[in-house]
Order: structure tokens, then C-alpha cells, then sequence
């Protein structure tokens, strides 16, 4: 019981980072695209301004699914991370090369400087979640043994399921991204700008549903344990998320911008909690399950009190964070926009 | 495929990593438990108009964005790292020593948020609205280095569950992160992250006047943080000592390689320098009886050497854990020497000092007070081995045996040099930007 009360804030807090984070990736992606260093000024700067002050809370998600996993299911943690080490460490350096080059590109002035900046924010923002897609990819069809180091440290994360965790999670992150870019831009006054972000939603929009039909195919040869979870336990889910999908095209199309943002996200947390729901009761698929491999109960119930009263506090400062920029600022914004 | 052979050469690289990732993060680290509290003090001034302050608080402001963030990425790299590198740790022991590290998830949180609003909102926010929400940033920071402080301690001190057939049971979280060497070692750490970054931004200044910048804005920008850095550093002398009392009580071991004590001694001096060789310290200063009056509060009590443990449950790098003790002593006190020096010299002419000779002194105290810092991790983990859980789990049984490990730090230490050059460029071009405006414009602050 409590094992799963400490899954469900986990899997949340996975949620979290992809909706949230997820964006923030993204919008690194049409930073690379944006066109030459001067033509592209604008919609880099809309970009930076967008993830600048939200950026850092957003990344700390993936810091707090790190931690639950290893308070809350140490063999899990150590067995994800000894086998996959290799795209772990991808992640790593694709996290610190972002972050640090965002920050760094937002402090110097000079085109000269923040283009260099600009370019290793942009890569990185890529390869980042292709790498946190591979693993996905690993532990959901099955590639991650229990034990440590018991995985092979090359296939378990190259590997037809895993590309395709890849490249889903970069188009993912690109498609939410553009969609939340297109409803900061409407909201203030950038016509041009909203325009120019919705084509790219939807384009983005397309491609990701496409890659994902083609996943059923992947998936059918390759993760067949996911596959039959995904049509019988997770089809409500995974239908609820072509509904949701299309209607975000219907909506796109209509620049019903806010309500997209709701169905968008819809769309990509009913593929996340089907792909959870396929392989629920196991946390590695084929291979434990989350009572055995849960934290003894001691462990569990300090970690859900911490939990809920951490959430207690944290959710109403992420409401203040998000309010507060979601609001045209009352002078025009200078200071993130170097 | 499964290979488990490679524990034995992943060792070395993984210790390097994590040393290297360690050494690396805790400076950005310590200037995000220091740094908040110093920007709001110098935007308090700024509100209560002293427009020097505010230049100032708006300048720290925007270095600390970009600290910030190396601080927070490098730290994810460390998440990771324990993983990567100590899977058996993390596989046999989350369940006991995970919870700090989760609390410490929502310190980061909280930090996050609010850094973001503190960074992003000075147009958003009226004054005392805006410095308001800077005060959970500071206090966040300090809050995850308890948190983060308190897995550190229950290494050296491990306890909070059983073990039975060489596997853990009845973890108890809250019995681990409170064990007795979390007071001592979590103040001592939070002290010296306000020293750290006392003493660092007040180098920065320091530095300005020695080249003949000498207004009163870089007078307040050397004063402030050294204020706040020399006040501490006496609390942090007696701290210091009190943990080397308890590494004495509770990890004697490490203490003998700390003072370089090959063989049990009774009245053991105080060792001061010296190379150990051949189970024995050469060259040193020694301070007859001083040692174990020092650790014990008697100066004839016994001191255990190195040699009463098998040689395979001895550090093996005694004299860099003996001059790593030695520098950080050595540093405190001659920090010590530098607040005394001020003091005296105000008290007599009523005011800061402002000798070049003081000017220079204040320019190394920052590096120094990074050093030292340094040094106490060096001492307090290489002090530590053979073990990663102190008589509990060797560091060998906890290493990742996956073949290949070694080229993550291949990789690392590339960007970790690239990162530290590129970090160092972009602040002195927010400094030289800084000073252009001071010249271009006059009072009108727009940074
Ligand atoms: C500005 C930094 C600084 C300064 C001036 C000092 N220390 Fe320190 N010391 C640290 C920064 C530090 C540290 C890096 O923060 C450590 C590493 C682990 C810890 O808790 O603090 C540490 C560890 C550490 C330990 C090991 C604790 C353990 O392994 O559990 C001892 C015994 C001392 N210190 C003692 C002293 C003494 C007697 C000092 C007198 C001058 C002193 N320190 C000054
Ligand atoms: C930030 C300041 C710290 C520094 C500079 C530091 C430094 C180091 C160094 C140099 C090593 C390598 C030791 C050796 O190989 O002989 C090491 C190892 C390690 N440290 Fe720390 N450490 C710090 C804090 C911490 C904290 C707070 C934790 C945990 C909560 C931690 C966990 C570890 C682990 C797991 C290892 C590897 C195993 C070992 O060598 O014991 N360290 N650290
Ligand atoms: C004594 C050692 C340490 C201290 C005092 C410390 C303290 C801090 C502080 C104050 C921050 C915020 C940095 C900033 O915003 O500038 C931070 C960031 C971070 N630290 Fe450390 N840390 C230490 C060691 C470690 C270790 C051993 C780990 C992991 C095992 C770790 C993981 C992290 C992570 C994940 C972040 C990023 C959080 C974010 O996204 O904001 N730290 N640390």
C-alpha cells in the first residue's frame, strides 16, 4: 500500500518533469532552429524570457524522482543506474552543458559570445531527452535486470524501443513547447510570434503522432510484454490520448491557445500513466515488482509524511512562480532578456 | 552479458570522479548557502538608501544567477553519480540514508522558485516584496546543506539499522540522519560556506582597490562580506575543534592518519607538517603531549596509531590526509589573524583598514577559505576509506563493476576545465560590463 502511494509521487513527479522540464528541452530545439543569429533574435529572446525564471524549479523534478527512487526502491535505483550508466552520463553532461550555457549566454552581451552560448544550450536541450528516452526505453521493454551491472551496458539502451523512447521524448518536448510558446506570445501581443510557434506545433504535433503509430510497430516486435500491456490494460489511456492529440490539432488550428495547453498536456500524461499502467505491478519490466522491490515500510511511511508535507509547501510557491510570470511584467521585462 | 570483473580497476576512476564532481560542486555550492544572505543584506541597505548597497545587491544578484546554475546542474551530475558509481551503496542502503536526500529534493524546490522570482521580478515586485523573497532562498540553501551534510555524517557515523546476514534491515531514517556526528559536521559546513563566500567576495574587491578603485562602492563591496566572513571564523575555529573530538571518539582511525600517528601512543603530541613514511611521520613539528590533550582533555590519555587495525583497514594516503588536516587548521588561523587585524585597526582608527598591505591580505583570504574548505572534504573522505560506510561497506564492495566506467571521468574532467574557464570568462566579463556602465553612466543603475 504504502509502496504505492510512494509510485503514484513518483510517477507524478515524473509527469512533472515532462510536462514542465519537457517544455523547457523543447524550447532549447526551436532555439537551434530559429534561424541565422540575427534573424532568429527575436524568437530567442521570446524563448529565454519564457523558460528563464522557470527553468531551474522545473529541472529540480528530475532531481526529486532520482531521490524517490533511491529512498523508495534502492535496487531499482542501483540497478538502473549500474546497467545504463552510459546514457546516464549523456544526461549528466547534456544537463550541466545546458544549464550552464543558458545561464551563461543570459549574462554576456555581444552577439559574438552568446552565440557560441546559444548553440551548446540548443544541442544540449536535444540531447538530453533523446538520452532520458533511451532509458525509458530500457527499463520498459525490459533491458534492465535486477542486480547491479546485470544489463548488457551497450543494448540495454540501443535498441529499437529505446530509439523510439528517444525520439518521442524530443518530440515531445518540442511539440509542448511550441504549444506553450504560441499561448506566451498571444498573451503578450506577439502576433507574428504566435503564428509563427502554432505552425510548429502543429507540424510537431503531426510528427509526434506519427511517430508513435509507427511505435505500436516497434513496440509489437521489439517489447512485446509492453505491447500487449498497452492494448489491453492501457488502451483506455492510450486512446484518451490520440482524443485528446487530435482535438490539440483542432485546436491549434482554431488558436484556441489556453485550452490547447490543457489537452496537449492531457495527451502526453495519458501516454505517460499508459505506459506506467501497462507494466504496473512491475517497476522493471519482467523483472520486480513494486512490493518487492519497495523500501521496507519504515523507510515508506517517513518518506510519504516527508512527501506530503514537502507538497504542502511546494505547491503553492509553484502557484506563486507561475502567476507571477504569467502576467504581462509591469515595465517591460529587461532583465531577462540579455 | 554481465561483468563483473571490473570492480578493482573501475575503483580508482570512480573515487577520482567523485572526488572530482565533489570538489567541483561544493564551491558553487557554498556560495548558494552563502550568497543569498549577503545580496539581501546589501538590498536591505539599498531599500534604506544607501544606493552603493543596491549597485551592489544588483550586481550579486546576476553573478548569482549564473553560480546558481552551475551549482545546481553540477549537483545533478553528483545525483547521478551516486548511482552511477555506488550502486551497491545506494542498492543497500537508500532505504536508510535516502530521506535527507529527498528532504534536501524540496529545499531545492523551494530555492529554485524563489530564486527565480528573486532573479526575475525586480520589476514585478515592490522593494521589501521583492527582497522578502529572497529570504526563503537563503534559507533554503542552508537547508539542503544540513539535509545533504546529514548523509555525509551517517557515512562516518552509520547507524539506524541492522544487519543481518550481511543484509540491511529495519532501516530507521530519522535514527541515521541524526547521529553524532551531524552536529558538529553540518555547522561546521555551513559555517564554512559563509566564509567561503565572505572571504570570496571580498577578494573580488579586494582586488578592484588594490588597481586604484578605491569609491565607496568597492569600499562597501570589500567591507560587507568581510564583516560577515571574519565574524565567523572564531565560531568556526571552535567548531573545528569540537569535530576533532568526535572523529576522536568515533572514528579514531581516521584520526591517527589526520595527526599522523603510525603507532598507539600514550601523551601523543601534536603533529604539525612532516611526510609519512614507513608507518611513521618524518619531518614534522611535534607538540609534546598536546595531541592527547587536545583530543582526549588529558594529556597523558592514549592515542590509537594506524597500526592497531589490519594494514587493509588503513587509509593508504596518510600524509595527504595529514597535510589536508594541516592546511585547513593553518588557514583558519591566519583567517583568524585577518579579522583580528581588522579589528584592532578600526578600534584604533576608527574605520576599515585600507593598507595595500591589508588590501593583498584580503585578495588570497578568498582562495584560502576555498582551500581550506578543500582540505576539511579531503580529510573527512580520504579520511574515511577503505571504507564508504564507515566499518560497514568498503568502497571497493560498493563500486559499479560495469566494464567501461573509467571514461566517464575522461569525459568529466574535459568539461569540468572547459566549465571552470568558461565560468571564470563569463563573471570577469559581468565585472568589466559593471565597471563600463560605472564609467558611462553615473549614479543611474540599470543593471
Ligand atoms: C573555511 C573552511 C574551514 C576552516 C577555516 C576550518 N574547517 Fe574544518 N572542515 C571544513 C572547513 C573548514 C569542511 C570542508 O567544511 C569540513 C569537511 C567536512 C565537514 O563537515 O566540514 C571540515 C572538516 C573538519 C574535520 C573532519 C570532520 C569529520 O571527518 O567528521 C575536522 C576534525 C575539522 N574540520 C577541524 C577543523 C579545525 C580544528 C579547524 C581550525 C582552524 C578547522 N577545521 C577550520
Ligand atoms: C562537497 C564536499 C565534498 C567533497 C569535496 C568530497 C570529496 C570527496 C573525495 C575527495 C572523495 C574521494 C575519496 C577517496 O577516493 O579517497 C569522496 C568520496 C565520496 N564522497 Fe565525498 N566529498 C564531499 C561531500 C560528500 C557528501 C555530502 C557526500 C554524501 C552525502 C559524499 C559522498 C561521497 C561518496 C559516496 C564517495 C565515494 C566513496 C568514498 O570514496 O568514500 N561526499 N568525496
Ligand atoms: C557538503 C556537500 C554539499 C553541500 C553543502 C551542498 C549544497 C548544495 C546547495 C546549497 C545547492 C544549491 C546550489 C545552488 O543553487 O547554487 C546544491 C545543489 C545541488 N546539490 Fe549539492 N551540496 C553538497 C553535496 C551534494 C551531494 C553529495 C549531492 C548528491 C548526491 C548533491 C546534489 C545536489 C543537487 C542535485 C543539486 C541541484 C539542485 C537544483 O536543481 O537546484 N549535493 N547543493
Amino acid at each position: 500500500m504504502l509502496a504505492n502511494v510512494v509510485l503514484g509521487f513518483l510517477w507524478g513527479g515524473i509527469t512533472a518533469y515532462v510536462l514542465l522540464a519537457g517544455a523547457d528541452f523543447g524550447a532549447g530545439f526551436w532555439d537551434l532552429l530559429a534561424g541565422s543569429a540575427t534573424g532568429g533574435v527575436d524568437k530567442r529572446r521570446r524563448i529565454a524570457e519564457s523558460i528563464g525564471p522557470v527553468w531551474e524549479a522545473n529541472h529540480v523534478w528530475l532531481i526529486f524522482a532520482l531521490v524517490v527512487t533511491w529512498t523508495g526502491f534502492p535496487s531499482v535505483f542501483a540497478a538502473i543506474a549500474s546497467t545504463l550508466y552510459i546514457p546516464l552520463t549523456a544526461v549528466a553532461i547534456g544537463i550541466i552543458l545546458r544549464g550552464s550555457a543558458f545561464a551563461f549566454r543570459g549574462a554576456v552581451t555581444g552577439l559574438s559570445l552568446q552565440r557560441p552560448f546559444g548553440a551548446a544550450f540548443a544541442a544540449s536541450s536535444v540531447v538530453t531527452p533523446f538520452f532520458l528516452g533511451t532509458v525509458a526505453g530500457a527499463i520498459a521493454s525490459g533491458r534492465v535486470p535486477l542486480g547491479i551491472a546485470q544489463g548488457n551496458v551497450i543494448s540495454s539502451w540501443l535498441n529499437p524501443t529505446s530509439i523510439l523512447g528517444g525520439a518521442l521524448a524530443v518530440e515531445v518536448s518540442a511539440y509542448l513547447a511550441a504549444v506553450y510558446l504560441t499561448r506566451d506570445c498571444q498573451r503578450d501581443n506577439e502576433r507574428g510570434l504566435a503564428l509563427y510557434f502554432r505552425r510548429r506545433a502543429l507540424v510537431m504535433g503531426v510528427i509526434t503522432g506519427l511517430t508513435a503509430l509507427l511505435g505500436i510497430v516497434v513496440l509489437h516486435s521489439d517489447a512485446s510484454r509492453l505491447f500487449t500491456g498497452l492494448t489491453h490494460r492501457g488502451l483506455p489511456l492510450v486512446l484518451a490520448s490520440v482524443v485528446f492529440g487530435s482535438l490539440s490539432l483542432v485546436l491549434l488550428v482554431l488558436q484556441r491557445f489556453v485550452a490547447i495547453r490543457i489537452t496537449a498536456a492531457l495527451a502526453v500524461i495519458a501516454v505517460l500513466w499508459a505506459w506506467g499502467l501497462a507494466q504496473y505491478p512491475d517497476v522493471l519490466a519482467g523483472e520486480v515488482t513494486v512490493s518487492s522491490a519497495a523500501a521496507p515500510d519504515q523507510t515508506l511511511l517517513f518518506l510519504v509524511v516527508s512527501l506530503s508535507i514537502g507538497s504542502a509547501i511546494l505547491i503553492p510557491s509553484l502557484v506563486l512562480l507561475y502567476s507571477l510570470f504569467q502576467s504581462a511584467p509591469a515595465k517591460p521585462s529587461q532583465l531577462s532578456s540579455r | 552479458m554481465s561483468v563483473v570483473g571490473d570492480a578493482a580497476s573501475n575503483l580508482g576512476a570512480a573515487r577520482a570522479q567523485m572526488g572530482l564532481s565533489l570538489g567541483w560542486h561544493i564551491v558553487f555550492a557554498c556560495l548558494g548557502v552563502g550568497f543569498p544572505a549577503l545580496i539581501l543584506i546589501a538590498e536591505w541597505r539599498g531599500i534604506h538608501g544607501d544606493a552603493d548597497a543596491m549597485r551592489l545587491a544588483r550586481t550579486w544578484a546576476k553573478v548569482a544567477g549564473v553560480l546558481f546554475a552551475v551549482g545546481a546542474v553540477s549537483g545533478t551530475i553528483l545525483s547521478f553519480e551516486m548511482g552511477i558509481l555506488w550502486p551497491r551503496l545506494m542498492g543497500e542502503f537508500g532505504a536508510v540514508f535516502g530521506l535527507p536526500f529527498a528532504l534536501e529534493g524540496f529545499a531545492f524546490f523551494i530555492e529554485a522558485i524563489f530564486l527565480g522570482i528573486y532573479l526575475h521580478a525586480w520589476d514585478r515586485l515592490s522593494p521589501m516584496r521583492h527582497l522578502a523573497s529572497g529570504i526563503p532562498v537563503a534559507i533554503a540553501g542552508v537547508a539542503s546543506a544540513f539535509f545533504v551534510v546529514t548523509a555525509n555524517s551517517w557515512m562516518n557515523d552509520p547507524q539506524g539499522f541492522t544487519m543481518v546476514n550481511g543484509r540491511v534491515t529495519d532501516p530507521q531514517p530519522l535514527v541515521a540522519m541524526f547521529n553524532k556526528a551531524t552536529p558538529v559536521e553540518t555547522i561546521h559546513m555551513i559555517l564554512a560556506a559563509f566564509m567561503v563566500t565572505g572571504f570570496l567576495v571580498a577578494s573580488v574587491y579586494a582586488a578592484g582597490r588594490l588597481r586604484g578603485r578605491s569609491d565607496r562602492y568597492h569600499r562597501v563591496g570589500l567591507i560587507l562580506p568581510l564583516i560577515v566572513a571574519t565574524v565567523i571564523t572564531p565560531a568556526q575555529i571552535v567548531v573545528g575543534d569540537i569535530a576533532a573530538r568526535e572523529v576522536a571518539d568515533n572514528q579514531p582511525i581516521k584520526l591517527a592518519a589526520m595527526e599522523g600517528i603510525g603507532a598507539t601512543e600514550a601523551g601523543a603530541g601534536e603533529h604539525i607538517g612532516g611526510i609519512f613514511i614507513n608507518g611513521q611521520l618524518q619531518f614534522a613539528i611535534v607538540l609534546p603531549h598536546m595531541l592527547a590533550f587536545l583530543a582526549k582533555g588529558d594529556p597523558n590519555a592514549t592515542v590509537v596509531g594506524l597500526d592497531s587495525v589490519p594494514a587493509a583497514d588503513r587509509p593508504q594516503a596518510v600524509t595527504l590526509i595529514h597535510l589536508s588536516f594541516d592546511t585547513m587548521v593553518g588557514i583558519g588561523f591566519l583567517l583568524l589573524g585577518l579579522g583580528i587585524w581588522m579589528l584592532v585597526r578600526w578600534i584604533r582608527r576608527r574605520g576599515p583598514p585600507t593598507s595595500r598591505w591589508f588590501l593583498r591580505a584580503a585578495l588570497v583570504a578568498g582562495p584560502g577559505a576555498v582551500v581550506a574548505m578543500e582540505c576539511g572534504w579531503i580529510t573527512t573522505e580520504v579520511g574515511r576509506q577503505p571504507w564508504i560506510v564507515y566499518n560497514v561497506m568498503r568502497t571497493s564492495d560498493a563500486v559499479n563493476p560495469a566494464p567501461g566506467l573509467y571514461w566517464g571521468l575522461v569525459v568529466l574532467v574535459i568539461v569540468y576545465t572547459g566549465l571552470t574557464a568558461v565560468t571564470l570568462f563569463v563573471l570577469r566579463r559581468i565585472k568589466k560590463a559593471n565597471v563600463n556602465a560605472d564609467v558611462n553612466a553615473n549614479a543611474n543603475v540599470s543593471v
